[in-house]
């Protein structure tokens, strides 16, 4: 059965709660919110096999940490949504502001507009799929987890990225410190294109490039001071 | 400076040290990096006295008349403030920096005489969570180990923005201590030389922290306090932002604090020492009428029980102690002299935690040297020394002044 939670009657408070209520081995359940008029935090913290649905535009840092449950806004998203999430799939429908999945350690972002300055901003596992374009210092400190953009990317792509794995179709104004144009090959070919697919993002592996670490910076040593500039 | 060898001066701009560091630096090409905290002179409690009861001041019988210690961190807005038997926590030092068994040592330790300990820039560890009763976990710019699974293990949580012997620098730990498992729990490669951000990864300024911390405290129904952790550099506007930002806690760690590795230009000529910090974060507190209510923890340089006593007559609500911790564990103690020599340096002088070669088995992630360490001897070790400091702080009100202590 369907819970319905109007964030105009009831306080968020209220919402979290109840969804952190929810015990992790839980059988699925599905959630419907209306009237978020741009609140933060929410439905953050939840760890738990539901199906959210999130009627309307949300502030900072929506679906947070977020383990095991989908959560879908149908809407633009502030600052930080799915950030440090786990496992589970966040997915929106409209545009992403800056931070986007930060420092997420596992499952899938799907955002289907564009996302703001550092979308993927040290990733530690996490998928984020882009159908649009992303703002500067994208994929910064990257460490594990891969950044799929489906239009072109701001200055300072992957500056100091480190294992994580950037997919870019479009053109990037600039790469940042340490990252470079790598193969793709017939391995990322095949992991990108179940990537999209999962995604739900109609578009051919084939006409992406592939960026990461030159790993010049993974130790102290003059002679990569010019890594830096 | 007149050596042993009449007419030869050094010079007091050129000395032997500053010779040897610029020489070094054209040798290597690179700044030099070390652990410990500044080894300057800066100004500090020892240059404060107290002032004895006399005439005006009714004095206690320090031994004999009841005088609590204990003291409650974070009731502002968490409904499950930390409750602390003495005013002196252990700082956040990182699994990887330390020894998993020296992380243990502190949790115990910390237990046994009823504080907290705190995690650091690595994650927390399962022996660290066993062995601590009261666990600040802290969320760092670069959220290593960071699963909300830990946060709500946690007793509190602690934002950091800084600490005092890098405000606005980002952590180092060397490839030479990357092992396995430091580099597991970091999701980084083993054996590289890892570089933590300097900044926050979703949030740009006291504006969006005051968001940031609201949906910590979603994350974890309102129940742990909220620290805020600035390294000393501008503490009164910094005090006042961390307040608006909603924090039930301030640590404020002076430019004395320790660090695991770190630029030594960096330790040695950015932030401000922890006494005048200390009476500026005060003053903060107090124009907003917030002073008791925001509890203020005040770490960087405390060493003894009188240390302590003139921070919380300064207005602090707690200490916290890193350096002072590690040297009760076996840091820099004369037992290890010959093998410090062996490294190029001597107990007393060993600053070197970046190596990952500590022979005390503190610094170090070598399985050898670490096992050196036993956490149960350690965590005794270190709770003998931390157990005297509150009976030097309560020998002092009672000659002092303080008749409601």
């Amino acid at each position: 059965m369907e819970q319905l939670f109007d964030l105009a009657q009831t306080p968020l408070r209220e919402l979290n709660q109840a969804l952190h209520d929810c015990l992790p081995d839980a059988a699925e359940s599905v959630w419907r919110i209306v009237n978020p008029k741009g609140e933060h935090a929410v439905a953050c913290g939840i760890d738990t096999p539901a199906d959210v649905q999130i009627q309307g535009h949300v502030g900072y840092y929506c679906a947070g940490m977020n383990k095991q449950a989908h959560v879908v806004i149908h809407g633009n998203a502030g600052t930080g949504v799915a950030e440090n999430m786990m496992s589970g799939l966040v997915r929106v429908k409209g545009n992403a502001s800056q931070s986007a999945g930060a420092t997420g350690h596992g499952g899938l972002l799907v955002i289907e507009g564009n996302a703001a300055a550092r979308c993927g901003i040290s990733l530690k596992g996490l998928d984020i799929v882009v159908r649009g374009s992303v703002g500067h210092m994208s994929g910064f400190m990257a460490q594990r987890g891969s950044l799929v953009i489906c239009g072109d990317a701001g200055h300072a792509l992957g500056d100091s990225i480190y294992e994580a794995k950037i997919f870019l179709k479009g053109k990037a104004q600039e790469l940042g410190a340490d990252c470079v144009e790598k193969e793709l090959a017939e391995e990322h070919l095949t992991f990108l294109a179940a990537l999209l697919e999962s995604a739900e993002v109609d578009a051919d592996a084939s006409d992406f490039r592939r960026y990461g670490s030159a790993r010049c910076l993974y130790h102290f040593d003059i002679d990569n001071a010019d890594a830096y500039a | 400076m007149t050596t042993e060898h009449p007419g030869l001066r050094e010079s007091n701009l050129f000395n032997r040290d500053v010779i040897h560091e610029i020489q070094r630096a054209a040798r290597e090409g690179i700044y030099g990096i070390r652990g410990w905290g500044s080894k300057r002179y800066l100004p500090h409690f020892d240059d404060l006295v107290f002032l004895g009861a006399s005439m005006s001041r009714y004095p206690l019988e320090g031994y004999r008349e009841r005088c609590d210690t204990d003291v409650v961190i974070g009731d502002r807005y968490a409904s499950k403030p930390l409750h602390l038997k003495i005013p002196i926590t252990i700082a956040g030092m990182s699994f990887g920096a330390l020894s998993a068994q020296a992380k243990e040592a502190l949790g115990r330790g910390a237990s046994a005489v009823g504080t907290s300990t705190t995690t650091g820039d690595g994650g927390m560890t399962p022996e660290e969570r066993e062995s601590s009763t009261q666990l600040v976990y802290q969320v760092l710019p670069s959220r290593y180990g960071m699963n909300p699974d830990d946060l709500r293990k946690a007793d509190a949580i602690e934002v950091v923005l800084g600490q005092g012997a890098k405000p606005g620098g980002g952590g180092m730990l060397l490839g030479l201590k990357m092992n396995e498992r430091v580099a597991a729990m970091r999701d980084l490669p083993p054996g590289i030389d890892q570089r933590s951000a300097c900044r926050h990864p979703d949030w740009t300024g006291p504006d969006d922290l005051e968001i940031k911390i609201r949906e910590l405290r979603e994350l974890t129904d309102w129940e742990k306090p909220l620290f805020i952790k600035i390294g000393a550099s501008r503490p009164y506007y910094d005090t006042a932002l961390a307040v608006k930002a909603g924090a039930d806690v301030i640590v404020l760690d002076g430019m004395q604090g320790g660090t695991g590795a770190t630029q030594d230009v960096f330790i040695e000529h950015v932030g401000i020492p922890t006494m005048p910090a200390l009476r500026q974060a005060v003053e903060a507190l107090m124009e907003l009428d917030m002073h008791r209510v925001v509890q203020l923890i005040v770490s960087g340089g405390i060493r003894s029980g009188a240390d302590v006593a003139k921070a919380l007559a300064m207005g602090a609500d707690a200490v916290s102690i890193g350096t002072a911790a590690l040297i009760a564990l076996g840091d820099n103690s004369p037992e290890f002299d010959e093998e410090y020599r062996k490294l190029g340096s001597a107990a007393g002088y060993y600053d070197d935690y970046q190596a990952g070669c500590d022979p005390a088995g503190i610094s170090t992630q070598d399985e050898t040297l670490a096992s050196r360490l036993d956490p149960v001897l350690g965590g005794d070790g270190w709770q003998t020394i931390c157990a005297p400091s509150p009976w030097r702080r309560r020998s002092l009100p009672g000659p002092v002044v303080n008749p409601t202590c």
